[in-house]
């Protein structure tokens, strides 16, 4: 195919070929940081959670007496634990992506934990069982034992008075990277450390705190014995049981404690509850992509059809003259991919340009250059798909057209 | 002329149905995709309590350690306005200002009266007797507390109006008993609906920056001395004592004072330095930059716009350049194929400017087309924004002036589409066109 015939044919129609470019830079720009996004977000929803989030439900209790909390707990645990079904049960402070939690500010000396890149973690706190009802995986070291749980009380400044503290894979990582964390410890406060006994697989935090991705699995566990301030409960069956589990769970703790204000929800809908923004986000990004391919599509269709209605001798001569339809399809792709390829060109560096404006005034990251040809070849093929129509009806001008006279 | 015009548009859109189609369709998605986001994003941003926010000022100060080394800017944007129970009540009594609340937000347990029902929580709001007339809070019943209640530690109660009705049917309940953290509290106000959005009293007390009203209101050091926690507590150095926290190294209050005029705003900020200057000489505290934005200021540096609902907008508005250079290409195909009819009506006497302003009129009627039809698109829009989960969903509604900007950006966009083709229309040389004929 030469491609001489076709630029000097361009050349004649500068403004709806500019036009056509135009229009494939503007999508291509588009395409690109909006599929970035979509990734983003999608990613964002995978992260793993190490824990046993088909069968985990969560009570939280509310609205009952903190000081009798030492006794409320063993007894409304002992009524959890012999609903049939239960395999593990414990009171927390919160779950992961529960929305609010404790969060606090850790550092590997008293020097370095107001410097500012002491990172601040979720502060998870559990009684006996609590690694069981989550299904923490132990990386490295051991879990609690119960002499560590039992000695452990919640004081006035709300720092377990325990001396160990389990941590997720990612934050030790963040506090000590390329070593092993164990036997290493933890500052929360200038008198408050733990020693890490044990590395958990990753589990996020209840929210990001305005951490984004990065801290999403800074996380650390610490063993109390029952005390105020473990607001909740967590249940964990087989995830078949686990609605039964649930409703059975709430009811018990309901009769044991009539004032107080008892709700139980499974970790599945807490998950969905947490990602509703992102995914419904998420299907904004996708419908904005796809009618807007759409709309860029009918664009390409309605030009290429009025040029080819314009060209109809010239199509009608070069048939004359020895041209295949073949020949005639060909050259209005070949020019539809050179004019997508100007537009994907100057779309790939718009689009660059959008993602450094939206790092600079968004919390978002770098885009992958992947993006870049993905979304290239996207708007080719889409260029193709739009222009095969009228190509077609070109190739289907007859040589006789050449000699009418109109 | 102009309505020969109109006939010729009517005509030449008769004929070319599916490219007019085409258009229209574009335009009104790119029109209601922009409008949609827009008015998302005037609702987000917009002015809480219009009357009164100019006089309404946030006092920030820094309340962190000597070794802190956080820029107090950096912890005004996180903290906004948040400071410890010392500072808040030394201001508050001070008296400065015209008018000064300090508040917080709790979550309260109400035990309702009538055996058989179960007690539920709700958003409560602990605050001074200045809240309910700064923050244009207007009663149903009764009225607010006075600050002679405040410093008597009273059990007195403004419930909102949605809570009236659900305790009490919707009667006047002022002087009835209601049950809140196990403590009995008189009622003494009834609230009219009372919701200001964005909540900008709520978001550095840990609240929701959009949504429904508060239920309950209570006078701050009652509500304190009943053990209701706060619902935002950050605490900045060790000693943490959660029993003592009005002592305790940890801001958790935040206040608002009303000041007449920009003089007076001056005059205050002044006085908020003499106090911070005072406090850093006597060792409570460490640094000495204050802050006095006003309402609108404070949200601006809260930064309280949801970053994807700006993004939303970003992109419709990109949506929408795609769509009008798609219309000007549609456009300029359409006019180019009546060169010869432009040619026909140039012999036969029409000027250029006759010609350009046919093919405006032509282009400003896709507009209006594409703005109805971009109208029905932001209704169906906002109908679907309504039906998510972000708390400002309910909120999403168009109204009257949006509905004219949708008019304004559709006809804007749709002249701009029209330039370009009616430019090339009205330098086509007759001669050539008729000639071909």
């Amino acid at each position: 195919m030469q491609i001489q015939p076709i630029l000097a044919a361009l050349r004649k129609h500068k403004i709806p070929a500019f036009l056509i470019v135009l229009e494939i830079a503007l999508a291509c720009a588009v395409l690109c940081n909006a599929v970035f996004m979509i990734g983003q977000r999608i990613g964002e929803m995978r992260v793993p959670n190490a824990i046993d989030e088909a069968g985990i439900g969560y009570i939280s209790v509310r609205g009952t007496d903190p000081n009798l909390a030492n006794a409320d707990i063993p007894r409304d645990l002992d009524a959890l634990r012999q609903i049939p079904g239960v395999t593990a049960s414990a009171a927390f402070n919160m779950i992961p992506l529960g929305g609010s939690g404790w969060n606090t500010d850790v550092g590997t000396s008293p020097e370095n934990l107001l410097s500012k890149d002491s990172p601040n973690v979720a502060q998870y706190m559990f009684t006996q069982q609590g690694p069981e009802a989550l299904n923490l995986r132990l990386l490295q070291g051991r879990s609690f034992s119960g002499e560590e749980y039992a000695a452990s009380t919640l004081g006035d400044d709300f720092m377990p008075t325990a001396h160990v503290v389990l941590v997720t894979r990612s934050l030790a990582e963040r506090l000590w990277p390329g070593e092993s964390a164990l036997g290493k410890r933890i500052w929360i406060g200038k008198q408050t450390n733990y020693t890490v006994v044990g590395v958990v697989a990753d589990v996020l935090r209840p929210n990001q705190n305005g951490l984004g991705a990065a801290g999403f699995h800074w996380s650390l566990f610490l063993p109390v014995s029952p005390n105020k301030g473990m607001g909740a409960y967590l249940v964990r069956s087989a995830p078949q049981d686990r609605e039964r589990v649930l409703r059975a769970a709430v009811q018990k703790i309901e009769s044991l404690s009539p004032a107080a204000v008892v709700k139980g929800r499974l970790f599945s809908d807490i998950r969905d509850k947490f990602f509703a923004n992102t995914r419904s986000m998420v299907w904004m990004l996708v419908l904005v992509c796809v009618v807007m391919l759409a709309v860029t599509a009918f664009g390409i269709v309605g030009l290429t059809s009025f040029w080819v209605g314009q060209r109809r001798r010239q199509i009608g001569i070069r048939r004359a003259v020895g041209a295949t339809r073949g020949h005639i399809l060909q050259y209005f792709q070949t020019e539809n991919f050179l004019l997508s390829s100007a537009g994907v060109a100057i779309g790939m560096i718009l689009a660059f340009g959008i993602n450094l404006y939206l790092m600079q005034h968004y919390q978002m990251t770098r885009m992958p250059w992947v993006y870049l040809p993905a979304s290239a070849i996207a708007l080719w093929l889409l260029g193709q798909l739009a222009v095969l129509a009228p190509a077609l009806r070109a190739a289907n001008v007859p040589p006789v057209v050449a000699t009418r006279s109109v | 002329m102009f309505g020969y015009y109109l006939d010729l548009a009517l005509r030449s859109f008769r004929h070319n149905r599916v490219l007019t189609t085409l258009m229209v369709l574009a335009l009104g998605l790119g029109i209601g995709a922009s409008i949609t986001t827009l008015a998302v994003l005037k609702l987000l941003s917009g002015d809480p309590l219009p009357q009164s926010s100019a006089r309404l000022f946030a006092p920030e100060i820094d309340p962190l350690g000597k070794d802190s080394t956080t820029p107090p800017e950096r912890l005004w944007r996180d903290w906004g306005n948040l400071m410890t129970w010392t500072d808040a009540m030394n201001l508050l009594h001070a008296r400065a200002a015209q008018r000064q609340a300090v508040m917080a937000l709790t979550q309260t347990k109400l035990t309702p009266q009538a055996a058989g029902q179960h007690p539920f929580y709700s958003d409560g709001v602990m605050a001074t007797a200045d809240f309910f007339g700064m923050f244009d809070a207007a009663f149903q019943y009764g009225g607010g507390w006075s600050a002679q209640d405040d410093e008597n530690r009273a059990h007195v109660a403004v419930i909102a109006g949605f809570l009236n009705d659900k305790l009490f049917g919707g009667k006047d309940s002022v002087g009835q008993i209601v049950r809140i953290n196990d403590h009995d509290y008189r009622i003494v106000g009834v609230l009219k609906a009372w919701a200001p959005q964005p909540r900008f009293y709520a978001t550095s007390l840990g609240g929701r920056g959009y949504g429904n009203g508060d239920a309950v209101f209570l006078p701050l050091q009652s509500a304190f001395a009943d053990k209701m926690n706060p619902q935002n507590v950050n605490c900045f150095d060790t000693g943490i004592d959660a029993n003592h926290l009005d002592t305790a190294p940890c801001a958790w209050v935040s206040l608002w004072v009303e000041l007449k005029d920009a003089a007076d705003a001056g005059a205050y900020k002044t006085f908020l330095s003499n106090y911070v200057a005072q406090q850093v000489s006597l060792g409570r505290l460490h640094h000495p930059e204050v802050n006095l934005p006003n309402l609108m200021g404070y949200l601006a540096q809260q930064q309280i716009v949801p970053d994807d609902a700006r993004l939303q907008t970003n992109l419709a508005f990109g949506f929408l350049l795609i769509c009008v250079v798609n219309t000007v290409g549609l456009l300029l195909a359409k006019c180019l194929r009546r060169s010869r009819e432009i040619g026909v009506r140039r012999a036969l006497g029409a000027t250029r400017r006759s010609i350009f302003a046919q093919f405006m009129v032509e282009s400003a009627m896709v507009g209006i087309a594409g703005g109805v039809l971009g109208l029905v698109f932001a209704e169906l829009g906002l109908f679907a924004i309504r039906q998510q989960p972000a708390e400002y969903a309910s909120l999403a509604h168009l109204d009257p002036a949006m509905f004219a900007v949708t008019f304004v950006i559709a006809l804007v966009a749709s002249l701009i589409a029209g330039l370009l083709p009616a430019w090339r229309a009205c330098v086509v040389a007759p001669a050539p066109q008729l000639k071909s004929a």
